[in-house]
């Protein structure tokens, strides 16, 4: 069995952890977030994926021929999506942050809070 | 906390934590041979009942065209969101100051990038157009086309002349395209409840598989899909870029 592909999809999340935990600016802590999320495309590809398949498009083969799983891709550009959506607002608020504390290292704001 | 006390204490959680995936990984399905039925029952039925020849659009917007509803939603939500979050801070004179010192610095963008940018954002455009409107045919469709698009746009914004996709006439246009995306994705659900009994239901022809204008809702629901992001990508990105501008100037 095989488990190289899963290995990488686990690998990538703990990577990502790793670099929210240990961040000391807001940017890197959301391109950590990225990161840690980017698991799950791999994971879901992963899961979905069928020796030989083709891609779930039947414009150009006939129906019939071995495809990997489009449900887990389906799955997949919904996760794309609001990856990319939540990035966003968190990019957002690291702006505010950083103007309102003058800081984007997010052990300081804490600090300057009071 | 000393950050390499944090440090020592990730450590040791993420490596159990690692430990218990790569247990948990052993439990998944051997790879190369996915195990789920779905994934073999919704070809035909995309194929056969929704008409469409790409397996993901006919799962994207029939099967869980309620989650697609959803997430377009969040996508909404999310790009009001940033857009108050960021405009919020931003004072009215600083802003337009900044926007005066831009026309300085936009003389100074060299003209081949100015050029490079207005050559490529046609080709981008005719091919986000293209990808929105294959979606249910080949792969790509309202989400991925609609980035392609934002980023035509963007690339003028970028490297042309300094046309303001903030401030001006357009901003409004960008925002009343990201709300007439959610909106009409939300009609189309409603259209199925009242004309065909459920909601997401199909109600137009189906027309030939395989053909531009096939597959019923599903290139509507494309279109609408496509307008949404990328009214939402230009959002959210030209806010970031004038937020970044902004600080240029402070610094």
């Amino acid at each position: 069995m095989n488990v190289a592909p899963y290995a990488v999809a686990a690998w990538l999340l703990l990577v990502g952890i790793y670099g929210v935990v240990t961040s000391r600016h807001l940017v890197h802590l959301v391109l950590s977030l990225v990161v840690a999320q980017a698991s799950t495309y791999v994971l879901l590809l992963a899961i979905g994926y069928r020796t030989g398949g083709r891609a779930p498009i039947f414009f150009d083969i006939p129906p019939g021929t071995p495809v990997v799983d489009p449900v887990v891709q389906a799955l997949m550009l919904t996760d794309v999506v609001v990856e990319a959506t939540v990035s966003a607002v968190l990019l957002a608020l690291a702006v505010q942050a950083h103007k309102r504390f003058g800081s984007a290292d997010p052990d300081r704001l804490g600090e300057l809070r009071g | 906390m000393s950050p390499a006390v944090r440090r020592a204490i990730a450590l040791a959680a993420l490596a159990g934590l690692g430990v218990a995936l790569l247990v948990a990984c052993l439990g998944l399905p051997d790879f190369g041979h996915p195990r789920g039925p779905y994934a073999t029952a919704v070809i035909p039925l995309s194929l056969d009942h929704r008409h469409v020849t790409s397996a993901v659009a006919g799962v994207t917007f029939d099967i869980r065209g309620i989650d697609t509803l959803g997430e377009e939603l969040i996508l909404f939500s999310a790009a009001v969101g940033a857009t108050v979050l960021l405009r919020s801070q931003r004072a009215e004179e600083d802003a337009r100051d900044a926007i005066e010192r831009h026309h300085e610095l936009a003389e100074r963008t060299p003209a081949p990038v100015r050029g490079l940018g207005a050559a490529l954002a046609g080709p981008l455009l005719v091919l986000g157009v293209y990808i929105v409107a294959h979606g249910q045919l080949t792969p790509g469709g309202g989400f991925q086309g609609g980035v392609v698009l934002a980023s035509a746009f963007l690339l003028v914004y970028a490297a042309g002349h300094f046309i303001r996709l903030g401030r001006v006439k357009p901003e409004s246009l960008v925002e009343a395209a990201e709300a007439a995306g959610a909106g009409a994705y939300v009609l189309i659900a409603l259209g199925g409840l009242v004309f065909a009994g459920a909601a997401m239901e199909n109600f137009l022809p189906y027309g030939t598989t395989g053909e531009l204008l096939s597959g019923g809702t599903i290139p509507v629901l494309n279109a609408a899909v496509g307008v949404e992001v990328c009214g939402a990508i230009v959002l959210i990105l030209s806010e970031l870029l004038d937020q970044a501008m902004l600080r240029h100037e402070d610094a």
